[in-house]
This record gives C-alpha cells, sequence and structure tokens, in this order.
C-alpha cells in the first residue's frame, strides 16, 4: 500500500477522535492573536453541540469585541446595546421558557455601563446563563481602563497606571453577584491551558442544565487575556494574566447550589 | 353591545393589551401613567392569557426587555412618561435600526427636565422626528379619547408587524388619567410559536432550526456602504408609510373659513372652542391629525384654498405647528397656541388666540 491509500483508508468515519463542531461556523474570526474569545466561543459552540441544543439556543452580544459573535456561533442571537444584554435575555427567557438563554459579555459592558441589567438580572434570578469574559479592559474601543482594570495597570485611559485613589478599585463581580440569592451557580474560570478548556466546559453545561430548573441564574465569569490592549505578546499576556489577574480575580467556583 | 365599561385611558391601555393577545409588557413607573402598569399586576395576565408582566429596574432596561421580547416575533409593549422616554430613546432607535415590531406608549407630562406630572404635549419633536440616534422614524399614534386608547393599542402593533418598525401612542396626562366611556376589544388569542414561526420566521430568534440560516437581530453593519443600502431601504418603508398610513378627522370643515389644527386633547379642546366660535358667528373647523407620523400633510394641503388662516393649537411652545407650516409653504398664514408646562388651555382661549391672530380682535 502506497502512503496515499494507507491515509484514505484512515481518514473514515469509525476513526474520528475530534472534529470540528457545526456550531461553530467557518467565519474568519476578528480577534486579535492571542485573545481568549476565540476559544471561549469554541467551549460554549461544542457544549451547545454536545447537548444537542443548537435548535434551542437564543445568544445574546454584547458590545465589545465580541459584539459580533452572532457571525461564528450557528445558533440564533440578538445583539444588545451596550450593558443590557441581561435585559433581552430576561425577556426573552420569559416569553420562550423552553429556550436555553445566555448573554455573552465583555467587563466594560458588563461591569461598567451594564452595571444594573446584570445586577437585577440576578437578583430576580432569571433562568438564563451569563457569560462574563473579564480582561481587565476595554478591547473594541482601544484599551481604555475599565472597572476591572488592575490597580497599576496602564491603559489608554490611566497611562500613569490606575490609580484607585480618583479611579475606583477593580470589581470582583462575581463575589458581588454570589451575594445575590437569585443567583445559583457562580464561578470564575480560564481558558489558557486544556486543562482549563475541560473545566470551562464543565462549568458551562451546567449553566446550561440549570436553566431548565428555574432556581435562579448561572453566572461564569472567564479570566482572560487582551494581548493588544495590555500590549504584550500572546505568550506574555498568559504570563501576566497569571501573575497579576489569577491573584485578585482567584479562579474557582464561588456558589453553586 | 360588546363590552362597554367606564375606566381611564391608562387603564385601558392595559385591557386592550390583554384583550390584543400582547405577549409581554415591560415597565416602570412613572407619573402619569403608572395605572399601565398597576392594572396589568392586578389582572393578572400571565394566568390568564399568558403574557408576560416585568417590572424592570429601570426604563432603560424596560425598553431593552422589549427589543429581546420583539426579538423573538413576539408582541411586546412598554409605557412611560416624558423623562422615562428620553431614557428609552436609546433603545427606540436600536429597535428601529434591528426593524422589531414594538408598542411604545408615551403618557405625555410637562417638560423639559423632570418638569411636572401635569399633562403635556411638548414631547412631539421627539416622537415625530426621532428622539433617538441616527435617520429613523416611529409610527405614531395620538388618541384623542379613552375609546382610541383601546383601539389604537392593537392598531399599533398591527402597524408595527406590518412595517417591522416600532410604534409609539403619543397620549397625554388628560388621556390617560380621564374616565370615559369605552367599548373594549374582543378578547384575541395570543399568536402560538407556529403561528409566529409562519409570520415572522425570517427574521425572529425563535431557535435555528436546520432548515433555515440563522437569524440575528442586530443594526449593526461596519461596512458603510451596506449601511446607506440599509439606509435606503428603511427611507423607502417611510415613504410607503406617509403614502398608505395616514390616519386623521376632520370636523366642521365643510364650510370653515379658518382651521384648528390640534392632535390628542387638544383636539379635543378644539372641538368645544368650535361651538363657541360659530355662536359668534366665526366659521371654523378642526382638522386633527391621528397619526403624527406620516402626517396629514395632503390634508392640510387641500384646506389652503378654503381656509384664510390655521391655528395650530398645542399644549407645547410650537412644536407640530412646524409641520403645518411644512404642508402650507406659506399659502395662508399659520399660528401657534399653546399653553405649557402641565397647562391646559380653555377652548374660550382657544377662540380668543384665533381671534386675536385672524380677525383683527
Amino acid at each position: 500500500m502506497t502512503a496515499t491509500t494507507e491515509l484514505k483508508n484512515i481518514i473514515n468515519e469509525e476513526n474520528v477522535v475530534y472534529k470540528k463542531t457545526s456550531v461553530l461556523l467557518d467565519n474568519e474570526m476578528h480577534y486579535c492573536p492571542g485573545c481568549t474569545h476565540g476559544v471561549i466561543h469554541k467551549a460554549i459552540a461544542e457544549v451547545i453541540d454536545d447537548m444537542d441544543i443548537q435548535e434551542k439556543t437564543i445568544g445574546v452580544s454584547p458590545v465589545g469585541c465580541s459584539v459580533l459573535a452572532y457571525n461564528y456561533l450557528d445558533i440564533d442571537w440578538q445583539q444588545a446595546a451596550h450593558g443590557r444584554a441581561p435585559a433581552l435575555a430576561t425577556a426573552t427567557s420569559r416569553l420562550m421558557p423552553e429556550k436555553y438563554v445566555f448573554t455573552y459579555q465583555g467587563d466594560g459592558d458588563l461591569a461598567s455601563i451594564g452595571c444594573a441589567e446584570i445586577m437585577h438580572a440576578c437578583n430576580r434570578g432569571e433562568s438564563i446563563v451569563v457569560f462574563f469574559v473579564n480582561n481587565a479592559i476595554y478591547g473594541m474601543t482601544g484599551g481604555q481602563m475599565a472597572p476591572t482594570t488592575l490597580e497599576g495597570q496602564v491603559t489608554a485611559t490611566s497611562p500613569y497606571g490606575r490609580d484607585c485613589q480618583t479611579t475606583g478599585f477593580p470589581m470582583r463581580i462575581s463575589e458581588m453577584l454570589a451575594m445575590l440569592p437569585g443567583t445559583r451557580f457562580v464561578t470564575r474560570e480560564s481558558a489558557e491551558t486544556p486543562g482549563a478548556v475541560r473545566k470551562l466546559k464543565k462549568a458551562i453545561r451546567k449553566g446550561f442544565e440549570n436553566t431548565r430548573e428555574n432556581k435562579g441564574i448561572s453566572f461564569i465569569e472567564i479570566v482572560g487575556t487582551c494581548s493588544s490592549g495590555w500590549k504584550l505578546s500572546p505568550v506574555k499576556s498568559n504570563e501576566w494574566m497569571k501573575e497579576n489577574m489569577f491573584p485578585y480575580y482567584p479562579l474557582g467556583t464561588l456558589k453553586d447550589e | 353591545m360588546g363590552d362597554i365599561r367606564l375606566m381611564k385611558g391608562n387603564e385601558v391601555i392595559a385591557e386592550a393589551a390583554i384583550r390584543c393577545g400582547c405577549d409581554g409588557y415591560f415597565g416602570y413607573p412613572i407619573t402619569p401613567q403608572s395605572e399601565v402598569m398597576e392594572t396589568l399586576m392586578i389582572r393578572r395576565p400571565e394566568l390568564e392569557t399568558g403574557m408576560v408582566v416585568v417590572q424592570a429596574e429601570s426604563e432603560v432596561a424596560a425598553i431593552n426587555m422589549v427589543y429581546g421580547g420583539a426579538s423573538c416575533g413576539k408582541k411586546v409593549m412598554t409605557s412611560s412618561s416624558s423623562p422615562g422616554i428620553s431614557l428609552k430613546a436609546e433603545g427606540i432607535t436600536y429597535l428601529a435600526g434591528a426593524e422589531l415590531p414594538a408598542l411604545i406608549v408615551n403618557v405625555v407630562r410637562g417638560g423639559p427636565g423632570l418638569g411636572t406630572i401635569q399633562p403635556a404635549q411638548s414631547d412631539y419633536f421627539q416622537a415625530v422626528k426621532g428622539g433617538g440616534h441616527g435617520d429613523y422614524k416611529l409610527i405614531v399614534l395620538a388618541p384623542a379619547s379613552v375609546q382610541e386608547m383601546n383601539d389604537f393599542v392593537e392598531l399599533s402593533f398591527d402597524l408595527a408587524f406590518k412595517y417591522l418598525n416600532p410604534a409609539l401612542i403619543l397620549t397625554d396626562g388628560v388621556i390617560g388619567q380621564m374616565m370615559e366611556k369605552v367599548e373594549l376589544s374582543e378578547f384575541k388569542p395570543r399568536w402560538t410559536e407556529e403561528e409566529i414561526i409562519a409570520k415572522s420566521g425570517t427574521w425572529a430568534t425563535t431557535g435555528k432550526t436546520a432548515d433555515r440560516e440563522r437569524n440575528i437581530s442586530t443594526s449593526l453593519d461596519l461596512d458603510s456602504a451596506k449601511q446607506e443600502i440599509f439606509n435606503h431601504k428603511l427611507q423607502a418603508k417611510y415613504r410607503a408609510m406617509q403614502e398608505n398610513e395616514v390616519r386623521f378627522e376632520k370636523i366642521n370643515c365643510d364650510d370653515a373659513d379658518y382651521l384648528f389644527v390640534a392632535y390628542g386633547s387638544s383636539a379635543r379642546i378644539c372641538q368645544k372652542a368650535i361651538e363657541i366660535a360659530r355662536k359668534k358667528g366665526i366659521k371654523v373647523g378642526l382638522l386633527r391629525p391621528i397619526t403624527l407620523f406620516p402626517y396629514p400633510i395632503k390634508q392640510i394641503q387641500e384646506m389652503l384654498g378654503q381656509v384664510k388662516g390655521i391655528l395650530s393649537v398645542e399644549m407645547s411652545a410650537g412644536q407640530m405647528v412646524e409641520d403645518v407650516r411644512l404642508a402650507v409653504n406659506g399659502k395662508v398664514p399659520v399660528e401657534h397656541y399653546g399653553r405649557y408646562g402641565g397647562i391646559i388651555p380653555t377652548p374660550d382661549e382657544v377662540v380668543e388666540a384665533l381671534e386675536q391672530n385672524f380677525l383683527g380682535e
């Protein structure tokens, strides 16, 4: 047998050990090299595929880098005004309680302009999943300070480093929301290693499964990187995240009821 | 005869919503329209028709809940009063930009700012000229009675779904708060999921099935060339509304030498003013725009060969009068009479203004 025929025999359905999920579309992603969004998108797409809920899942995308998330996951999408995704998701899940509804929001969107909407959606215990991607910076608008920006962190609007005396302190959103009786599952994950992605996918599945029981909201924070905003290479970004973000935003489940 | 009641305008908005098969109401309390949500909370339509009623944390959240619900192809609405509508303006332009049908009710109070809780018509510009950012229009209906509060809820939804555009009922504290006889509409069932898919399956986010592409509810297109084409599409839609949806009422116009143009509660005041003026021998009629967008431009122009002067009567410092003047284009004198800040003009004042402006008295 030639090498070519050998290969042809190997490439068949029964030998498949890995296949890109069809829920993740083939559109070229606009994210910068080293960005965590693509990995998170894929993790969500794979869970949707595994759970066979593509036809029942509605995503709500934010304003921010992931505004175009609807180009990447093959599900129905609503694109929200800045910060308002939890309001859209509230109505969508109330009006179509049999669907799986999630929001996908960054830290500027959720922790700053959308603070009221996320707080009240959590307080009402809406049957939705929230993906909160925290990279401590505004990405799309060009790297400005976010509520989650770390003390001393240099951004376009904190060029001398974040001064907490005048700009406030980095907000630990998950800890705040875990205090609300309306939240059922609050966890902080990451996606920088295969192990972390596996853990993340477990959390995503739990979140979607929770929505079936009307027992509160599932809030999944993912600490991620922003190589462009942080002005670091993808590898250095991961190192900086582990050294600086993880101590302040410790990974792990805060609440699981 | 149907179901005849004595009800407040605001209560009727709520009742009409339930009866026309509305799927969801999302609101936030503000005077003078809080009875809309209060009535819904008392009626508990979730037990009767399955209609969802949510008290949101803010007007901003409420209008964005409307955006979410409208994206699902559902009949959804909100109501508020002037300062609250300003807060909703962002959400309203997103609805228009995403071509989503929805009903917004503005029970107008005096402004600017926190203003007053008394009635006014000073949100005309906001309602018909945009209000939020971008080149968009709302379908704007102006009820002049509690009966029309009932009738225009279903009509607004019909028009909103016909054009895939938000519709706004522009009323005020007078119509919202006063009680009148009203014949309520018959109950209609809410649309089933199958009906929604049949009607709105090409755009509604009901869950992507294998037989179609994913539906995306968005107002974003970063490609300017495509954004311009989209804007052309919107403008064509607004022209079609202007062509097909103008609604108005003419009262005592056949022999009129002078014309009042007034909408909503001002039109009611003008009806009394007509009686007073005619007793004095002044032949005056009323053209009442029912749709404020699209505006009855042709209908005003048709009166120009007949009348010697037009008085636009509004509870504002003079907003709709600009549209009257655009229609008239200098062919006859157009004046404005208004009280504002929550003051309601009397019919005698209106007649006096007519006389002062056109009869040299």
